[in-house]
C-alpha cells in the first residue's frame, strides 16, 4: 500500500472495467492522463475491425465544453475560424481555433445540441483559453469532459449493430449529424462522426451508462464481428484516410516554445475551415496578411515508394532539405506507404516530386534510403460508405 | 473484327495480371475464358441463397502488394483484410493455439513444452533466412543457368552471391533445407507432436507429398513467403471472397482499354510459319493476334490446346513428364451458426485462424499412405477455416461460412476415375473428422459443396486438380519451373508465352508469374515496360 495519496495518479475512463477484461495485451498507455489500451490484443486485427467489421474505441479522455448562454454562437464564431452560423441543429462541424497570430491551437469537433447550446470535443485542454474568451460576451463554459463518456463505433457494420441497440432509424442519420436516444433510461447521443474515414459513428452516455453500454454493444455485436480498439490500431486508421493530430502534425500554439514552430490553418491544408467573411475572428487579421504575404510551409500528403514507412524523415528536394515528416504508415487496406509533411514554400504543391530520406534498423543496423515520393491531392484511402446515406449495413 | 495486340487465355487472376499489365502498356488484348464467370480458382460464388464460397482459393496472402498497388486493386474494390488465430485441436481433448503476439505464443508453447517454446526463437530466424533467399526473386524472372547473356549472368551471380554471403555453416544448412522433408527440418526444433505437426501442415498444402517426403520443407517456405503489409506469413481474406481480387484486377484491365471474353473455349492456338497467330474455339470462332499467353497449366498448354506438329518434342516429353498430381480436395459448408469445438470457447479469437485435427506429423504421414494406396486419406489432413469469423459479407449475420481443404485426395481412386459414391465417401471421412472434435458440427450444415480432384478439373480446369498447378519441388522451380530451359515465361514457339501459376515463382493467388511473363513480353515488343519490381527485403 502506498503510503502517498492516490488522489493524483492516473484515472481510468468509465468503461475501464470492461476495456481491462478484453485487453490480452496487457498495452497500456497514458492519454490525456486516462489509462487507456496502446492494444487489446493485435494492432493489425484491430485494425482491420475499423475497415471490415466494427471497432469500438474507448474516447472517454476528450475534452468536452458545454457552451452555452444567448451569445453562445457569437462567442464560438470569435473562437474558431469558420462560420459556427452554417453548423445547424443537431449538426457536427469539425473545427480549428487559432491564437491570435493566426497559429492553430487545437482542432476539434463542434456539436450543435440547440439553438445557443454546443459543446466542444477537443483533444487539447483548453479551460483557460475558452475563459478568457468569454470576456464580453454571455456565456457559461462548463468542463464537462468527465460527466460525458463516450465510445468511438466505427467501420461497416457499426450502423446495424447501433440499430440493434435501439438506435432507430440510425441509417437515415447523415454525416456529421446527431441524433438522440435513450438507453436504460438515461440519454443516449450519437453523431455520425469519426476519426477512421470509415462509416462510423460516436456515442455519448453519462458515465453511469458506460459498463452496461459497453456490455450490451459487444452482446449485439457479436455476430457483426465486433472488437475493441486500442489506439495504436486508431493511429493506423486516422493516417490513412487523412486526419491530423495535434501533437503529432502540429504543435498547438500556445505550448510552443521556439520561434516559428506554430503552423497556421493554411500550413496544415486546413484553409477551407477559414472564413474570411466573418468580420472578426482569433488571428483573422494575422491569417488575412498571411494569404497577402504568402505561408511558410505547405502541409503535403505524399505517396513515397517502396514499403518502408517515411516515419520521421528528411524530405528532399535535389540535395535540398525542403521539410520533415510528422505522419507516416503503411496503409494497409490502401496499401500505400503514406506520409504526411511540412514542407517549405514554394515546394510541395500537389504533384510535386520529392524524396524521402527514411531510416530504417534492422537487427540494430540502420539503413539510409531515399524514396522518390509525389504530393497527392487527397487521402489515400476513401470509403464510400463513410458518406452514403442510408447507410450501408456492412 | 477479332484481330488484337495479345491474347490471354484463361482469366485466373494470373491472366488478368498479365493482361492488365499488356493493356497498360497500351496493347490491345483480350483475355478468353472458358467459363462463363471470371476469376478461375480465385473466385466467389453463392452456391446457397446468402452464403458465399471462396470454393477454391480460400486465403490471400501471397497477393503480391507492388501488384496491388500498382494496379490500384483496391481503388477498383479490393479490400484484403487480415486474420489471425489459428488452433490444432488434439485427440486429448486439448489444443495448440497460434497467437500473433510473441510472448502469448510463447506461453502457449510453453504450455506443451518449455524446450519447444524457447527453440521457436531460433525456428523462426532459420525459416526467416530462408525466406530472404527466395523473397527477392518472385517478382522478377528466374536466370538462365545456361545463357550467357549479360542479364542472366548478372542475375545468377547475384543469387549465387546471396547464397555464398551466408558463411559456410548457413549454406549447408540452406543446402540440406531445400531438399529436406518438413518433418526431419522441425525435428530438429521441436520435441511436441502437435507442435510439429501444426507447422507441418504448411509444407503439404497442395503437394502430393508426405511429411517425411524431401522436399516439403520448402513447400512451408512456400506459404511463409507471402505478406499482408511486410507482415511476412501473415494471412488475410479478400473481402466478399476470393472472387474480389479476380474483380478487381479485372476492372484494372477493363480500364486500361483491355477486353474480357467468357463462354470462349479454346480449341488450339493457331500458328502459322512458326508464329503465334491467335486462337481458334472450340466452336469456330477465331481470333487474331501476334502474342497468344497461356495462363493454363504446362500440362494444358502444351499437351492440349498446342498442336504437337507445332512443337518439338523436347518440349512435349517436358511437359508430359510435369509433376502435376492431385492431392486435395475441398468442403464449402453453410453453416446455420459457430460450431463449438472441444476445449475451445467458441469466442476465442484462435477460431478466425487456420484450423486443424491433425495433430502429430505420424497422422499425417499416414494420411499421406492413404493417397499413395490410391484412396483418400481415412484420418485425413484439414485446413479449415471459417472466413465469416472476419468477414461479415460471407454469410448472413450469427451464420456462418466454413471453407475445408482437405488433404490428401488422389487424382484417381485405386487407378479409376472417381464416382459420385466415392465423392460422398471422401465427403463423410472429411465429415466425420470435423465431428470427431466438434458435437454440434453437424447439426449445423446446411449446405455442403465437395469437391474431389475431378470436380476441381472439370470445373477450373486444373489438371488432376493441383492447386499450384505444378509441385512446388527443387525440380520444378526457379530456373526449373515448368522445365529448365522454358523458364523465362516464352514458349518454343515465337510469340507464344507462359503466365500460369505453373511458371515461377508458382501456386498460390500471388499475380507474379502474370506480371513476370508481362514484363518479358513487353521487352520482346520493345515496349517500356509497365511491370514494377519488388520490393527491397531487408
Amino acid at each position: 500500500m502506498s503510503d502517498v495519496s492516490r488522489d493524483t495518479m492516473l484515472l481510468t475512463t468509465p468503461f475501464h472495467s470492461r476495456v481491462e477484461a478484453m485487453c490480452d495485451l496487457n498495452d497500456w498507455g497514458n492519454w490525456m492522463g486516462y489509462t487507456t489500451p496502446n492494444a487489446y490484443f493485435d494492432i493489425e486485427l484491430e485494425y482491420f475491425a475499423v475497415r471490415s467489421t466494427t471497432g469500438v474505441f474507448d474516447l472517454s479522455p476528450m475534452n468536452k465544453y458545454r457552451v452555452t448562454g444567448p451569445d453562445a454562437q457569437r462567442y464560438l464564431d470569435r473562437l474558431i475560424t469558420r462560420d459556427v452560423g452554417k453548423i445547424g441543429v443537431d449538426r457536427v462541424g469539425y473545427a480549428i481555433w487559432c491564437d491570435d497570430n493566426g497559429q492553430v491551437m487545437d482542432d476539434g469537433t463542434i456539436f450543435r445540441l440547440g439553438e445557443q447550446d454546443y459543446r466542444i470535443c477537443s483533444y487539447q485542454r483548453a479551460d483557460d483559453w475558452l475563459a478568457w474568451n468569454t470576456l464580453g460576451f454571455d456565456v457559461t463554459i462548463e468542463n464537462e469532459s468527465e460527466a460525458v463518456a463516450g465510445l468511438a463505433v466505427q467501420g461497416p457494420t457499426s450502423c446495424t449493430v447501433l440499430t440493434l441497440l435501439g438506435c432507430t432509424d440510425l441509417n437515415q442519420l447523415k454525416p456529421f449529424g446527431i441524433a438522440h436516444y435513450s438507453f436504460e433510461g438515461r440519454p443516449l447521443m450519437v453523431s455520425r462522426t469519426g476519426f477512421t474515414g470509415d462509416l462510423g459513428y460516436e456515442v455519448w452516455v453519462p458515465p453511469e451508462s458506460a459498463e452496461a453500454l459497453w456490455d450490451q454493444l459487444f452482446e449485439l455485436g457479436r455476430d457483426y464481428l465486433i472488437k475493441p480498439i486500442g489506439s495504436h490500431a486508431l493511429e493506423l486508421a486516422r493516417i490513412e484516410a487523412g486526419f491530423l493530430q495535434a501533437n503529432v502534425d502540429f504543435m498547438p500554439a500556445e505550448e510552443v516554445v521556439r520561434v516559428g514552430r506554430t503552423r497556421s490553418p493554411f500550413e496544415l491544408g486546413l484553409g477551407w475551415l477559414v472564413d474570411f467573411k466573418k468580420p472578426l475572428f482569433n488571428g483573422r487579421s494575422a491569417l488575412l496578411k498571411e494569404q497577402e504575404k504568402g505561408s511558410r510551409y505547405r502541409f503535403a500528403m505524399l505517396d513515397v515508394e517502396g514499403n518502408k514507412p517515411a516515419e520521421h524523415s528528411f524530405i528532399l528536394k535535389g540535395d535540398k532539405q525542403v521539410g520533415t515528416v510528422t505522419s507516416a504508415a503503411w496503409c494497409p487496406t490502401a496499401k500505400a506507404n503514406v506520409a504526411y509533411a511540412q514542407i517549405e514554400m514554394p515546394h510541395g504543391a500537389v504533384g510535386d516530386e520529392l524524396v524521402a530520406e527514411i531510416y530504417y534498423q534492422r537487427e540494430l543496423h540502420w539503413t539510409r534510403l531515399l524514396a522518390p515520393c509525389k504530393v497527392i491531392d487527397a487521402p489515400i484511402f476513401k470509403s464510400p460508405k463513410r458518406w452514403q446515406t442510408p447507410a450501408p449495413p456492412h | 473484327m477479332n484481330q488484337y495486340d495479345a491474347i490471354v487465355i484463361g482469366a485466373g487472376h494470373n491472366g488478368l495480371t498479365n493482361g492488365a499489365y499488356l493493356a497498360k502498356a497500351g496493347l490491345k488484348v483480350a483475355v478468353l475464358e472458358r467459363n462463363p464467370y471470371i476469376g478461375g480458382a480465385t473466385v466467389s460464388r453463392e452456391l446457397h441463397k446468402g452464403w458465399w464460397y471462396s470454393n477454391c482459393s480460400y486465403v490471400s496472402s501471397l497477393l503480391r502488394p507492388e501488384i496491388t498497388r500498382d494496379l490500384e486493386l483496391p481503388r477498383h474494390g479490393l479490400q484484403v483484410v487480415s486474420f489471425g488465430g489459428g488452433a490444432t485441436f488434439m485427440r486429448n481433448g486439448d489444443h495448440f493455439g497460434n497467437y500473433s503476439d510473441h510472448d502469448r505464443h510463447y506461453r502457449e508453447m510453453a504450455r506443451h513444452s518449455k524446450r519447444d517454446a524457447n527453440a521457436y526463437d531460433r525456428y523462426a530466424a532459420d525459416t526467416s533466412l530462408q525466406t530472404k533467399l527466395i523473397r527477392p526473386y518472385l517478382m522478377r524472372t528466374p536466370p538462365d543457368p545456361t545463357s550467357m547473356k549479360p542479364k542472366d549472368l548478372r542475375d545468377l551471380l547475384e543469387f549465387a552471391r546471396s547464397f555464398m554471403d551466408l558463411g559456410e555453416e548457413k549454406l549447408l544448412d540452406t543446402i540440406k533445407f531445400w531438399t529436406a522433408s518438413v518433418g526431419d527440418y522441425l525435428n530438429e526444433y521441436f520435441e511436441t507432436d502437435v507442435i510439429k505437426a501444426h507447422m507441418a501442415g504448411s509444407g503439404i498444402i497442395g503437394t502430393a507429398l508426405g511429411v517425411y517426403s524431401p522436399g516439403t520443407a520448402y513447400v512451408l517456405l512456400h506459404h511463409y513467403m507471402g505478406d499482408v503489409d511486410g507482415n511476412v506469413g501473415a494471412w488475410g481474406f479478400a473481402r466478399g471472397g476470393m472472387g474480389a481480387i479476380a474483380d478487381a484486377l479485372s476492372k484494372a484491365f477493363q480500364s486500361y482499354g483491355g477486353e474480357i471474353i467468357c463462354d470462349a473455349n479454346v480449341d488450339e492456338i493457331i500458328v502459322k510459319n512458326g508464329r503465334a497467330a491467335g486462337v481458334a474455339l472450340k466452336d469456330g470462332t477465331e481470333y487474331k493476334a501476334p502474342i497468344v499467353v497461356s495462363n493454363l497449366d504446362p500440362k494444358r498448354t502444351f499437351l492440349d490446346i498446342t498442336n504437337p506438329s507445332d512443337l518439338p518434342k523436347d518440349v512435349l516429353k517436358k511437359a508430359r513428364n510435369f509433376k502435376i498430381r492431385g492431392s486435395s480436395g475441398k468442403l464449402n459448408i453453410a453453416l446455420d451458426g459457430l460450431p463449438v469445438f472441444n476445449g475451445l470457447d467458441p469466442r476465442n479469437r484462435l477460431m478466425a485462424g487456420d484450423l486443424h485435427f491433425s495433430d502429430s506429423l505420424e497422422r499425417q504421414e499416414r494420411a499421406y499412405d492413404d493417397w499413395k494406396a490410391g484412396t483418400w486419406s481415412k484420418d485425413p489432413y484439414l485446413d479449415m477455416m471459417i472466413p465469416s469469423l472476419t468477414d461479415p459479407t460471407m454469410a448472413p449475420p450469427g451464420k456462418h461460412m466454413m471453407s475445408v481443404f482437405v488433404q490428401y485426395a488422389p487424382p484417381k481412386v485405386e487407378g479409376r476415375e472417381w464416382t459420385d459414391e466415392d465423392k460422398d465417401g471422401f465427403e463423410k471421412s472429411v465429415i466425420d473428422q470435423i465431428s470427431n472434435y466438434s458435437p454440434n458440427f453437424r447439426d449445423l450444415i446446411l449446405h455442403c459443396e465437395t469437391r474431389t480432384p475431378r470436380e476441381i478439373e472439370a470445373e477450373v480446369g486444373l489438371t488432376e486438380g493441383n492447386i499450384f498447378m505444378g509441385e512446388l519441388t527443387f525440380d520444378q522451380l526457379l530456373f526449373n519451373r515448368p522445365f529448365p530451359g522454358y523458364a523465362q515465361y516464352r514458349s518454343p514457339i515465337k510469340g507464344m508465352y507462359m503466365c500460369s501459376s505453373g511458371t515461377h515463382p508458382g501456386g498460390g493467388v500471388m499475380a507474379a508469374p502474370g506480371a513476370n511473363a508481362a514484363r518479358e513480353i513487353l521487352a520482346d515488343l520493345k515496349k517500356p515496360n509497365t511491370v514494377p519490381g519488388g520490393y527491397a527485403d531487408d
